[in-house]
């Protein structure tokens, strides 16, 4: 009920309104001098998940050596990174994407969001990691980790209990209610785990196994970070549960007076080996390209361990000395090849909900 | 009074900014998604509604999260409106900082929060008795935990504006406290109430890290299920079809707060803060009630600080020095001083696009037409601001990626997009704040200002600002605190080059690593301190500023 116009109110609130959309705005944008214009493209733009971690040192040796910026857009875990490949496909947010492990590989390469590369700068030990038959020509291996139940020996020497050695051990009643795992829905080293149960009992066999598992008092927590800090004895949290689903080089954070008190279960790991591969409709493919191949050198390769923590595909990199000591990497893990894992993850995933919630 | 055409411009114009807004940050996304899963091979289908309606998991899905978001919003709307009285309306130290207190949890991220309830509630942990870890127990709480601060807020900054004469005079003719409780008082706080009830449920029904953490495998609600079905399976049919059935939830539940709302008279508001009332023995249980809510939210915001004082198995600063040092972990992607500098930009930004979109909403959703069709075109306005509360984060998050892809708006990759995708959380609550107050002013005030010669802005500014200054700062700070704390969308988002805090928070989170987890808990400490040390000082302020009118 108003007589005359209230435009001069709404002009005050058009022009705040603009002025922060103009670009008044605090968040002082430098726009990087990406080009638009159709000149020389200067910036690789590099799409990844959240445990992307790159000192500025090493990418300012890829600029130096190639010309090329390098722009990191980094958003969620390995999944997102995925499924945003998936659904942007043919419109790339970036150039080259790096962080798809196994679990996911298959999926990005059967929607054909990659174009093909074989990097000239792939090391032998590198042919181990690659994925099976023509996906391996769509994403290049770059590091592994190993995914692996871990013990709290210090806790079984002080109960005088003999340590769980196979994954048949923790279905066993004198292991009741002492182990704690991320849920394979929810998490990425949850669902690495429920593939190696699915690995060691077959198609028919891990279904049994998990309600094993679950009749035995396993706890199924959301991520691997409130199992690890909250339910582990050993996490700092002063939790109640000796056994933990988590990595092999776990045992390195777990050190008293230099050595470690906890250990890897080697018979119960699952690799998971991460991938990058240039984005089909890439605006700067050679640039793409030269980044996975700088990736596979020797200054990158070297820097995973203490950034990513994770084991470069190339097995001359000298490791880390608190790994030396502490970490095994086992010789053979639990695998299931990467097609299968895409064609039957949602059947799996659902059996294994209605396993575990009931 | 006739309406000239001017006016009706003005206002269509005035409607037209922030719906402009929404469509495209919002709507346009969201019907991307649901197109993508719907829209196969060039034909809708729709058989997809059958199949997932009729799983037996959805059924359950559904069921919880109704009666867990109901049971939780009625319980924090009961112990929250006893507080709003003690710490807006009666005469005690210190209210300033509790309020404060309480809105910490808001802006925690919700991984953190989870990991603080466990510790309590976790089989060795102090609380551990209970055997509410993994419990729908533990959720409830959490969900209370979070939401508190909202309805403390909304109804207390009401209540300090209500005239107190109207009660004055009840008393003054024999009717006992309760009486003019129930006859004055909560028919004047009635808007705002729902109001904040219909916040906090939508925030609930959208919940979704608390859930997860919390509920273990056993308990998930249709956003979690929305999550799992989005980034695990890629089932975009069953996530469109649940996105829509939340967006029906949604309007539906605005609809009948709606009609709450809509039959409540006109309450007379005073300009600037009632005189607070000194302790009567009858307020004692409130207080009661509020030293325990205190003491609720401080327990796991204290879990937090013990664990993240915790070095090794002694006590010390270690985590909070180890986040201003970003050469010694390569994790850190900023140190703690750079992600908060950049966390406030972002939230400014954010702020003053929350705050000025909702004042336009507000403004244009509180005129009184004099057709019905104009009337219910407006309520329709209202609802439609309110769906960014309701909908799937993912949903939204997902659908930047493939909507926005196109110049010129295409904003995938852009820092721009985070503000925004804030500023369309916060809209809502902005909205629910100052609508109520807007529309307590009397239209005959602005028509005597009016035919005084008064141009509606001057009629505006000296009408409408009296009411409006109170709530305008308890919006602002609402949307200063869910941009902080917001991560829901915007981890859906690129990561700038300088992240915010509460994205190193979860990247540390995250890591495997002796230190990281006591480094994102000190840096949700810091989180949490500084935005209740600047929403305290910025409401201090603000009444001193206000007070004077």
């Amino acid at each position: 009920m108003f007589r005359k116009s209230h435009t001069p109110l709404i002009t005050l609130c058009c022009l705040a309104l603009g002025a922060t959309v103009a670009g008044c705005s605090t968040t002082g944008e430098k726009s990087s001098s990406s080009s638009s214009s159709g000149s020389k493209v200067t910036t690789v733009t590099l799409v990844t998940h959240d445990s992307w971690v790159a000192p500025k040192e090493l990418l300012a040796e890829f600029t130096k050596s190639t010309g090329y910026q390098v722009k990191v857009l980094a958003s969620g875990d390995a999944g997102k990174v995925a499924n945003s490949v998936v659904l942007s496909k043919g419109k790339p947010t970036g150039d080259v994407v790096f962080g798809i492990d196994n679990t996911f590989a298959s999926r990005v390469v059967d929607a054909k969001a990659l174009t093909n590369y074989t990097s000239k700068a792939l090391p032998k030990s590198a042919s181990a990691y690659a994925l099976p038959g023509d996906s391996a020509s769509a994403m290049t291996p770059i590091d592994f980790g190993d995914v692996c139940v871990n013990i709290d020996n210090a806790w079984f020497a002080s109960k005088n209990k003999p340590v769980p050695q196979t994954l048949d051990d923790l279905v066993k009643p004198e292991y009741k209610g002492l182990f704690v795992t991320p849920g394979a829905a929810t998490s990425s080293p949850g669902m690495a785990f429920l593939l190696a149960t699915i690995a060691k009992y077959g198609d028919n066999g891990w279904q049994e196994y998990w309600k094993k598992l679950m009749a035995n008092g396993t706890k199924v927590t959301s991520g691997w970070s409130d199992a690890w800090n909250v339910d582990y004895t050993a996490g700092g949290g002063k939790g109640s549960r000796p056994i933990v689903l988590s990595y092999n080089t776990s045992p390195a954070d777990t050190l008293k007076d230099g050595k470690s008190t906890t250990s890897a279960m080697t018979q119960s790991c699952f690799r998971q080996v991460e991938y990058a591969g240039v984005l089909a409709g890439a605006k700067n493919e050679p640039g793409a390209k030269a980044f996975i191949d700088f990736m596979l050198g020797k200054s990158f390769q070297t820097a995973l361990p203490t950034n990513m923590y994770v084991f470069p595909v190339d097995r001359s990199i000298a490791l880390p000395d608190a790994w030396r000591t502490a970490v095994k990497v086992p010789e053979k893990t639990l695998s299931v090849d990467p097609a299968k894992i895409t064609a039957n993850r949602d059947a799996w995933l659902r059996t294994w909900q209605d396993a575990t919630s009931g | 009074m006739r309406r000239n055409r001017l006016g009706t411009t003005g206002l269509a114009l005035a409607a037209l900014v922030p719906l402009v807004f929404l469509a495209v940050f919002f709507l346009l996304p969201v019907s991307a998604m649901v197109a993508r899963g719907l829209h196969i091979d060039g034909r809708w289908s729709f058989d997809a509604f059958g199949e997932v309606l009729g799983r037996s998991r959805t059924g359950r899905v559904l069921w919880f999260t109704v009666w867990i978001s109901s049971l939780a919003t009625a319980l924090t709307v009961a112990i929250g409106v006893p507080i709003a009285y003690v710490t807006y309306r009666l005469k005690l130290p210190a209210m300033g900082l509790v309020r404060g207190l309480l809105v910490m949890p808001f802006v925690l991220p919700t991984i953190v929060v989870g990991v603080a309830f466990r510790t309590l509630l976790a089989p060795s942990g102090p609380l551990g008795f209970l055997g509410w870890d993994g419990s729908w127990q533990a959720i409830l709480l959490a969900l209370v935990f979070f939401n508190i601060a909202v309805v403390v807020r909304t109804v207390g900054s009401r209540w300090q504006s209500l005239d107190v004469r109207q009660m004055e005079a009840a008393a003054a003719l024999g009717a006992g406290p309760m009486t003019v409780l129930r006859t004055v008082v909560l028919p004047a706080l009635r808007p705002a109430i729902v109001s904040a009830a219909s916040v906090v449920f939508l925030f609930c029904a959208g919940a979704f890290g608390v859930v997860l953490t919390l509920g273990g495998v056993r308990y998930s609600t249709i956003e979690t299920e929305i999550y799992l079905l989005t980034t695990n399976f890629l089932d975009l049919r069953a996530a469109a079809v649940l996105s829509l059935l939340q967006a029906v939830t949604v309007i539906g539940l605005l609809l009948i707060t709606e009609r709450t709302t809509a039959r409540s008279g006109l309450v007379r508001l005073r300009a600037g803060v009632s005189a607070r009332q000194r302790v009567r023995r009858s307020d004692l249980p409130l207080i009661g009630l509020t030293a325990l809510a205190v003491l609720f939210v401080a327990a796991p915001l204290l879990t937090l600080v013990v664990r993240s004082l915790q070095v090794g198995d002694g006590w010390g600063l270690d985590n909070y020095r180890r986040l201003t040092r970003v050469d010694e972990s390569p994790v850190l992607a900023a140190s703690v001083t750079d992600a908060l500098a950049t966390s406030f930009r972002v939230a400014i930004d954010a702020t003053v696009l929350a705050v000025t979109l909702g004042l336009l909403v507000s403004f244009v959703v509180t005129r009184r037409p004099r057709s019905t069709a104009g009337r219910r075109l407006l309520s329709g306005l209202d609802t439609v601001f309110m769906l960014p509360l309701g909908i799937s984060a993912v949903t939204v998050g997902f659908g930047f990626l493939i909507a926005l892809d196109e110049p010129p708006l295409d904003l995938r990759s852009s820092p721009i997009l985070v503000p925004i995708a804030q500023a369309m959380v916060a809209l809502p609550l902005v909205v629910r704040i100052v609508a109520p107050a807007l529309r307590s002013v009397d239209p005959r005030e602005r028509d005597a200002a009016a035919s005084l010669g008064a141009t509606p802005l001057r009629a505006f500014w000296d009408v409408d600002r009296r009411v409006l200054a109170k709530p305008l700062l308890a919006a602002t700070g609402f949307a200063f605190a869910v941009s902080l704390g917001e991560f829901g969308a915007t981890s859906f988002l690129a990561r700038p080059e300088n992240p915010t805090l509460p994205v190193v928070i979860y990247q540390l989170l995250g890591h495997p690593g002796a230190n990281y987890f006591g480094m994102a808990l000190a840096g949700s400490v810091i989180l949490a301190a500084v935005t209740a040390t600047v929403m305290v000082v910025v409401e201090r302020l603000g009444v001193r500023g206000t007070g004077a009118f």
